[in-house]
């Protein structure tokens, strides 16, 4: 391969790169604009709402139960190296509030809501039934997608606040059963050190994950193209990109809130 | 002189480097029904989607009413798609709702209707197209391939449009119901006074709803005439369409 050859090469994988980017903001765009602006589908909302707050929270109440746990023994098998041993509590509360909770609830919905979304949005794309909404006067932006990034938008910190309850009650369950704490003690020093911060910085991130994952799982569904082939490509790719998006913007948010 | 319904003039749409639509110009004029005739894949749905605003034509001029549509904003172009009724190739029904939710949808969301109203008036659309009322609960999805097209025929001409697409209609049916379609397409074309434009590749549907028939061919209208003189057109395309042959100007790309 010559040096014009690799020129062409990476010159086109960068003008692909653009180009998706630049219809990936318009699309943004274009959907949060239909997003403040009325009307409303106060029942498409409530939907996707139970949809992604409700049908979600097994899944997330098992993974933040079993980090929680986790978290616990590990902290206490480290710290007991430097006679530590007092701060798991605070180590549990901090790490789940702050990192786990959000991340871990962000990627599980991803898995479960942003693939559900690009399949359902993406035949609904293929078999035309989306350019049949334009034809009955309706905005697919409008009535397909706003429902569901504001449901997204809105739910995972509700989803994430319960999954911070139940993380660090897994951490309390191995802390006074395993580990010999005293209960009411474990509970003080869950609440000492915790920052409202803490918490709320949390919750942001829970509200961008759950704005990512509806934002990607509508993208990739609205764009697809050929057939059952093209869905499935939709699918792979929302939960892709947004797993990936969430763990950036994790960074980024905490940078944010936190770096001095 | 009257304004035509839709005017397309010099319309060019190009999909990468696949030339589609190679400047097309068609008139259809109030109450007529046109019918575009072609092979799969020539381009005939693209036409519809550049006039409905779903597609946008790469240059051109497409003209509603005497109105240009091409360039129009949104808010514009969403009275004018208001003035149309499309039966899709796939009936595209909505699988999450149920039959009369399907054919009431217009009314419903586009037109802020109130469902009870909506759904008596779609229960009437249906028994127009012979649907009776114990299948308007039912999913799309639990419907045969015709009784779909029949929904979304429902569904078309639940808005009362000034104008019906039809995207090959009878595509996949059997021969029977193929004939009930067009006789339904017929009916309420007459009936409602609307204005046409179907496509189809079934030279018996294009004889029974046609007023005029065109043929695409390699991005362009080949030959536009009355229906009544498609077979004896003197263009050989058209000739070997219209007869079904293999042997003629017209190649297939068939790859083996
Ligand atoms: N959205 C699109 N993107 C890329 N190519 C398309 C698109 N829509 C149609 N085409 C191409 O345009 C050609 C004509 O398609 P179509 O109008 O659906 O054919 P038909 O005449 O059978 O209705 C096909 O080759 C198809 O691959
Ligand atoms: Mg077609």
């Amino acid at each position: 391969m010559n040096v014009l050859d690799f020129v062409t090469l990476v010159g086109g994988i960068f003008i692909t790169f653009l180009r998706h980017t630049g219809r990936m903001s318009l699309f943004t765009l274009r959907a949060v604009s239909h997003c403040v602006r009325p009307p409303f589908f106060p029942r498409l909302i409530g939907r996707q709402m139970v949809e992604i707050g409700y049908y979600s929270l097994p899944v997330v109440g098992l993974t933040t139960i079993f980090s929680g746990m986790v978290l616990a023994l590990q902290s206490h098998t480290g710290f007991a190296r430097f006679a530590a041993e007092g701060a798991v509590a605070t180590v549990v509360v901090i790490s789940i509030t702050r990192e786990l909770g959000p991340v871990l609830a962000g990627l599980m919905v991803a898995g479960r809501i942003g693939a559900a979304m690009a399949a359902e949005i993406g035949t609904m794309r293929v078999t035309e039934q989306i350019d049949a909404l334009t034809t009955l006067s309706t905005n697919p932006y409008k009535y397909l997608l706003a429902p569901r990034l504001i449901a997204g938008f809105l739910m995972l910190p509700l989803l994430v606040l319960v999954g911070d309850i139940i993380g660090v009650f897994g951490g309390y369950l191995i802390g006074t059963y395993k580990l010999g704490f005293n209960p009411s003690n474990y509970i003080n020093r869950t609440w000492e050190y915790l920052e409202t911060l803490d918490v709320v910085s949390g919750l942001v991130k829970a509200a961008v994950f759950g704005f990512i994952v509806a934002l990607m799982g509508c993208y990739h569904g609205f764009y697809s193209k050929g057939g059952a082939q093209g869905v499935g490509t939709a699918t792979t790719n929302a939960v892709v990109s947004a797993s990936i998006l969430i763990l950036t913007f994790n960074y980024a948010i905490t940078e944010l809130f936190f770096a001095k | 002189m009257t304004v035509p319904k839709i005017k397309l003039q010099a319309v060019y749409k190009a999909f990468g480097s696949k030339q589609v639509l190679d400047g097309i110009d068609l008139e259809v004029g109030r109450g007529e029904s046109v019918v575009v005739i072609g092979g799969s894949g020539t381009g005939k749905s693209v036409m519809l989607k550049c006039i409905l605003g779903l597609l946008q034509p790469d240059k051109g001029s497409i003209q509603v009413d005497g109105e240009e549509v091409t360039r129009m904003r949104s808010r514009e172009r969403e009275a004018v798609v208001r003035k149309f009724g499309m039966l899709f190739q796939g009936a595209a029904l909505f699988d999450s709702l149920t039959v009369w939710e399907n054919v009431a949808f217009g009314l419903i969301q586009g037109r802020r209707m109130e469902r009870e109203k909506a759904r008596a008036i779609a229960l009437e659309k249906m028994a127009q197209v012979g649907l009776t009322a114990d299948v308007a609960g039912l999913s799309p999805a639990e419907l045969s391939g015709g009784m779909q097209k029949r929904v979304g025929l429902a569904r078309a001409i639940a808005t009362d449009p000034e104008i019906i697409f039809f995207d090959e209609p009878t595509t996949g049916l059997d021969p029977i119901m193929a004939d009930v379609i067009n006789e339904l397409i017929v009916k309420t074309v007459k009936e409602t006074g609307a204005t046409a434009l179907s496509i189809t590749h079934d030279m018996a549907s294009a004889r029974k709803i046609a007023d005029r028939i065109a043929m695409l061919y390699k991005g362009k209208l080949i030959w536009v005439g009355p229906a009544s003189e498609v077979y004896a057109s003197g263009n050989p395309h058209v000739d070997q369409f219209v007869n079904g042959r293999a042997e003629g100007p017209i190649r297939m790309e068939v790859r083996l």
